[in-house]
């Protein structure tokens, strides 16, 4: 038996409100309002108090899935990573850097996110780069 | 702290008899609740601010239905145990309260109409401090119908629908809620329809609500929701001879049976 919280930061938006999310025995079940928090001061909207909803739903993603014959089934990192810098390469070659869009997400690392507006610029070429923060 | 030695002794006596005591624990520089389960975690356990604690209690139990739990609980955590268990919410056969007094500053914030627990425990830790009354509430009833009106107006004008009153309330344990359903309140809107959400709500507080002010504390707007609420429980007491949470035996005046 085990109930503890976890202090994180909400992840979806740039505010940075501050959460706790409640462990019972071993599986996230809940967002509770961090109180005293420097920036939320106890509250959140509707977003963060659902926090947790995404960590162990059934529909979440956790393996890369390639679409054949129009089906997604599910694929190895590899073969996925390799199809994606094929199709995006080839992509710029005939259309040129612009015709490519990247969305980020406020649920990756600040890390992450500077590795992908960098691998956007430098890499593909082209400034379009926006994240999913901006709602 | 005067509260705090005699409140680790409580929970590490209880602890030796029982499978865990949830109670606020200091973590992360902030304060949250915990299921202590050893007396080494002690040195972590906390007083303010208070968390809805019945709320987590059921989870716990739901998930657990054979433990045996104890709780640190305030003035407003057991009438909200009591107003649960009236309701089949949690199982008082199986759990110990450990009570705490709140200090005059802690029962300012609420503000609490009974600041320390009575019934469901001998043990209070702290001192027994006088009710702090609503003095919004005095102000509010000097108002005409029309000064209220505009004012309740005025109030729901600033919600932006986040469901925290809703979600915080260890009192909302409906398995479907009539918020959330298109045909009392419709979708997309903000604010959302004035008055029937929030009077759907206070509705539904009617005979359960202890208050503990955990959803004033928790909007975003800044609503005075214990104002309205306050006022609902006067009514009740008026109307019906009922006061919430203030004994196990009376019979809440009105009960739905989608909570039975």
């Amino acid at each position: 038996m085990e109930y503890r919280n976890v202090l994180t930061t909400c992840i979806y938006c740039g505010v940075g409100c501050g959460l706790y999310l409640e462990i019972l025995d071993g599986k996230v079940v809940g967002t509770l309002p961090a109180k005293g928090h420097p920036v939320s001061e106890g509250k959140l909207c509707i977003k963060g108090w659902n926090a947790h909803a995404f960590i162990h739903h059934p529909d979440r993603l956790t393996k890369p899935l390639l679409r054949r014959d129009g089906r997604f089934l599910e694929a190895g990192w590899d073969e996925a990573l390799d199809l994606v810098a094929e199709r995006l390469t080839a992509i710029k070659e005939k259309y040129g850097p612009d015709a490519i869009a990247v969305l980020s997400s406020a649920k990756a690392t600040n890390e992450e996110n500077y590795l992908l507006q960098k691998f956007t610029r430098a890499v593909l070429g082209t400034n379009n780069i926006d994240h999913c923060a901006r709602l | 702290m005067k509260r705090m030695e005699p409140l680790k002794r409580a929970v590490a006596e209880a602890l030796r008899e029982l499978d865990g005591v949830l109670a606020l624990r200091r973590a992360w520089g902030g304060v949250a609740p915990h299921l202590f389960l050893r007396e080494e975690e002690l040195d972590e356990l906390a007083l303010w601010p208070k968390y809805p604690l019945p709320r987590t209690l059921q989870l716990i139990q739901r998930a657990h239905p054979e433990s045996r739990l104890g709780i640190v609980a305030r003035g407003c955590e057991e009438r909200g145990l009591i107003e649960m268990a009236k309701r089949n919410q949690i199982d008082l056969g199986r759990i110990k309260v450990i009570g705490l007094a709140c200090t005059a500053e802690e029962a300012q914030v609420c503000p609490c109409p009974k600041p320390y627990p009575t019934i469901l425990t001998d043990i209070v830790i702290g001192e027994k401090i006088e009710p702090v009354a609503n003095k919004m509430v005095e102000e509010f009833l000097a108002k005409s119908s029309q000064e209220r009106l505009a004012f309740w107006k005025r109030q729901f004008s600033k919600c932006i629908k986040c469901y925290a009153c809703r979600t915080v309330c260890p009192q909302c344990f409906c398995p479907e809620c009539t918020l959330e359903d298109a045909l009392w309140v419709e979708t997309g809107r903000i604010p959302p329809p004035f008055p029937s959400f929030h009077l759907v709500r206070a509705m539904h507080t009617v005979g359960k609500c202890v208050g503990c002010g955990e959803c004033e504390l928790s909007c975003p707007a800044h609503i005075p929701l214990t104002t309205l609420y306050t006022l609902i429980r006067q009514e009740v007491q008026e109307l019906f001879g009922y006061q919430t949470g203030e004994s196990l035996e009376a019979e809440p005046p009105l009960v739905l049976p989608m909570e039975m």
